[in-house]
């Protein structure tokens, strides 16, 4: 009935003749502009300063135009190589490898494919350098023949091996750098396995990670009463357990893993204090610092109100009367806190948790300070070569390896508990 | 500990104290004895100690002077959990990540009663509220009115003998909580449970209470059935608080017996029952109810006093009239009368002479 009206009428008009929906719509995208001037500048900044930076790393752990690009004539030559025959490649091989090395040094870029391959094999930035200094006076025409030119540069020239690494890595993008990140490497028959002994990120990978979890659980354990206090206590009290919670959040992160130092050091104040009670001689005094023990005390304290507060926010919807009404049904306090308080305080602990886990795996200065050498964590590795070794690929794959491992511990806490359960406020 | 004060007190408070700041008595003096099966209420303005009261009761709350009996034994040192008290909150507290059925099942489950005798007791409870589809619903899927029908399951089904309830009805509209306080008073008689009720709601504690305690300021004011509580309350705060009431303020002139006469501060004389009066000259507060007054002197004993009115406003409700009227400089004196075929309806501007009977009339404390 209503459709034999509308049919017979044609579609609803607005006061000026135009057709309802399109007015409508012109009304509505007007609104939606407004909203999102209104937030461009956010948009404009995450962008920036978030969401490309992120790109940028991805691509840089995949990213290897550096061989193609210094050495053009040679990645082409190398192409019909054959790898596993045993046999050095041919002297045009070699020719296109010194017109390269000649344009390379005179552009001073023969020194940073070198870097680049030197990741895969060492040695090869020195046979670079090497060739790269005399290169300068190559003469393409009379010269050669090149291959033992080159040979008599730097004897890695005659190395198959060497070789092999150049062709593995002539392609512009490359595995090799999230291969490196899970202690892997490209064998003569495709990706294996490193020696034992040069194995490290998986290994710091799963630390981080054990480490982080300990320190998760931790912050649960010390956060809960503290929440519940807040929660529960009188305004007055409250407000100034809660200025005692924050304080931390006005001292400078250094200053209190500094303090830390101080506080765990073999001669400092928790060892003295042992020692002073008798519960420890003073010739065996506690190493709590500089190992796994001293990163996860210093880290639990620095990150204990990002648990806190999760939790405080979502006790503090809590009505008292939940608990009275199961006492009054017959359940003891344990009963009670356990079957009623307790799930209700789950999402709270489920966004602490998250909180605290992801900024965990991600932290860097206090297990530098503190960690020693077995307390550290695989974001010190990555700023070892954004800074250091200035490998700034694997730097990246081993932060997309974060990143992802991330991902996926909040895909599986969606899963199991749901990601609504979790309440920030 | 030995039975002490009325033998058949179910429940009995003896002169119970109670004090949060160590300063102010929020309760003062409570004396109070409930026979078995009982339906009380505790009505009083908010601020008065009924949620206190009710908490003592159930465990919550500590007295801070005095005695609590249950069944003639004194409760005391009894935690919460184990007085066996139903309890229904205001805001209902049904546990919000439980279903229906599990809510319900918790206090038995804390009982550690078998599997099989919990699901029968939570169908058996459920549909007594006529709730028996939702069990598999979640609180927040409900309404207000069924949350409230699964919070009094939940307070009746482990069987309680006593069972409280602070303020059950107060965030439910006009109509769902006169349906609801039907359904509440007719579960506690057939049950036969004894009940405390908590309310500031006078209609409510009015329509469904056995007897009814009027707190006010830490006390009860007075502890009677409904229609004696309404018909002869015992203080102006009683008066002022049940019902609609008219109060004129004078002195005793005369006390003979059960009636006495007052003059109002104009010169004007009255007839009254003397309440809380008790010699000549004593200042007093008069209350009559607006359906007691009479301006029809055929129906008035032979030398009664009357009083002059002029009439203000005349409201038609319906049912009833209202009239309002100015009586010795009273500008809120209102009348009621009912809306009948031969019912006199008064005129703004009219002068008129109002009586009542003196048993109607009740002079009480002036204050
Ligand atoms: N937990 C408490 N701490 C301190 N004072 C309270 C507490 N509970 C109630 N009071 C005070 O006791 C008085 C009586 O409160 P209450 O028993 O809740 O009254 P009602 O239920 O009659 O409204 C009020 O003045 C209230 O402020
Ligand atoms: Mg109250």
């Amino acid at each position: 009935m209503s459709d034999a009206s509308a049919t017979q009428n044609g579609p609803v008009l607005a006061a000026d003749g135009t057709p309802l929906k399109r007015s409508l719509a012109r009304a509505l995208r007007r609104q939606k502009m407004r909203a999102l001037m209104l937030i461009a500048p956010l948009l404009l900044f995450i962008l920036v300063s978030f969401i490309l930076p992120i790109g940028d790393m991805l691509y840089r752990s995949v990213d290897n135009k550096i061989v193609q690009n210094i050495l053009p004539r040679t990645v082409v030559a190398l192409a019909d190589w054959d790898s596993t025959s045993g046999e050095l490649p041919s002297e045009a091989v070699y020719t296109a490898l010194a017109a390269d090395m000649k344009e390379a040094a005179a552009a001073k870029e023969h020194t940073k494919v070198g870097v680049r391959l030197n990741y895969e094999k060492p040695g090869v930035a020195s046979a670079f350098r090497k060739a790269g200094r005399r290169a300068k006076k190559f003469d393409l025409e009379a010269g050669g023949p090149w291959k033992e030119a080159f040979l008599k540069i730097d004897k890695k020239w005659g190395d198959t091996e060497v070789w092999r690494t150049i062709q593995t890595y002539s392609p512009p993008v490359t595995a090799g750098y999230f291969l490196n990140a899970v202690d892997m490497r490209v064998g003569v028959d495709g990706a294996e396995m490193r020696p034992e002994r040069e194995r490290i990120y998986m290994a710091l990978l799963k630390r981080t990670l054990w480490m982080s979890l300990l320190i998760t659980g931790s912050c649960i354990l010390l956060a809960y009463p503290v929440a519940w206090l807040l929660a529960n206590l009188p305004m007055r009290s409250a407000n100034m357990l809660m200025i005692l919670v924050l304080l931390p959040f006005w001292t400078s992160l250094l200053v209190r893993t500094s303090a830390w130092k101080i506080l765990l050091q073999q001669q400092g104040v928790i060892n003295d204090l042992l020692v002073w009670v008798g519960l420890v001689p003073d010739d065996a005094r506690l190493q709590i610092i500089n190992n796994q023990f001293g990163t996860i005390v210093a880290m639990t304290h620095i990150l204990l109100p990002f648990m806190i507060l999760p939790m405080y926010s979502v006790m503090q919807t809590i009505n008292p009367s939940y608990l009275r009404a199961a006492k009054s049904l017959g359940a003891t306090n344990w009963t009670a806190f356990w079957r009623v308080y307790f799930p209700q305080t789950v999402p709270g602990i489920g966004a602490g948790s998250i909180l605290v886990f992801i900024l965990a795996i991600g932290y860097y200065i206090t297990p530098a300070l503190v960690g020693g050498t077995k307390g550290t964590f695989i974001s010190n590795q990555i700023a070892f070569h954004i800074s250091t070794s200035l490998n700034w690929g694997l730097a990246a794959a081993l932060g997309a390896i974060l990143l992802v491992v991330v991902l996926v511990l909040y895909w599986a806490y969606d899963k199991i508990v749901g990601i609504d359960n979790v309440k920030l406020g | 500990m030995a039975k002490q004060g009325n033998s058949d007190a179910f429940v009995a408070f003896e002169r119970v104290q109670k004090s949060y700041d160590g300063e102010n008595l929020v309760v003062k003096d409570l004396n109070l004895t409930m026979p078995k099966g009982e339906f009380l209420t505790m009505l009083g303005p908010s601020g008065s100690g009924k949620t206190t009261c009710l908490m003592m009761l159930a465990g919550f709350e500590t007295a801070t002077h005095g005695d609590i009996l249950l069944d003639g034994v004194s409760i005391n040192n009894i935690p919460p959990h184990k007085r066996g008290i139903g309890m229904v909150f205001q805001n209902y507290a049904l546990f919000p990540h439980m279903t229906i059925a599990e809510n319900l099942a918790f206090p038995l489950e804390v009982r550690k009663m078998g599997k099989s005798e919990r699901d029968e007791k939570v169908k058996r409870a459920l549909d007594m509220v006529q709730m028996g589809a939702f069990g598999g619903r979640r609180p927040s899927q409900l309404s207000g009115g069924q949350q409230q029908r699964v919070a009094l399951a939940r307070a009746l089904v482990f069987e309680p003998e006593l069972v409280l309830m602070d303020e059950p009805l107060g965030a439910l509209d006009k109509q769902l909580r006169e349906h609801m306080q039907f359904e509440i008073t007719r579960l506690a008689h057939e049950l036969g449970i004894t009940t405390v009720y908590v309310t500031h709601d006078q209609t409510e504690a009015l329509t469904m209470s056995d007897r009814v305690a009027v707190f006010n300021d830490g006390r009860i004011q007075q502890l009677d059935p409904p229609s004696v509580l309404y018909e002869k309350p015992q203080n102006s705060f009683v008066a002022q608080f049940i019902g609609e009431n008219n109060t004129l303020e004078g002195v005793v002139t005369e006390i003979s017996g059960d009636t006495c006469v007052v003059r109002l501060d104009d010169g004007e004389e009255l007839d009254a029952t003397p309440v809380n009066v008790t010699k000549v000259g004593e200042r007093t507060r008069v209350s009559i109810r607006p359906e007691r007054v009479e301006f029809n002197k055929d129906r008035l004993k032979e030398g009664a006093h009357t009083l002059k009115a002029e009439v203000l406003e005349f409201i038609y409700m319906g049912d009833i009239f209202r009239t309002r009227l100015r009586v010795a400089g009273n500008e809120d004196f209102i009348i009621k009368t009912r809306n009948a075929p031969d019912q006199v309806r008064l005129e703004p501007g009219a002068q008129i002479e109002i009586g009542w009977l003196p048993e109607d009339c009740r002079a009480l404390d002036a204050s």
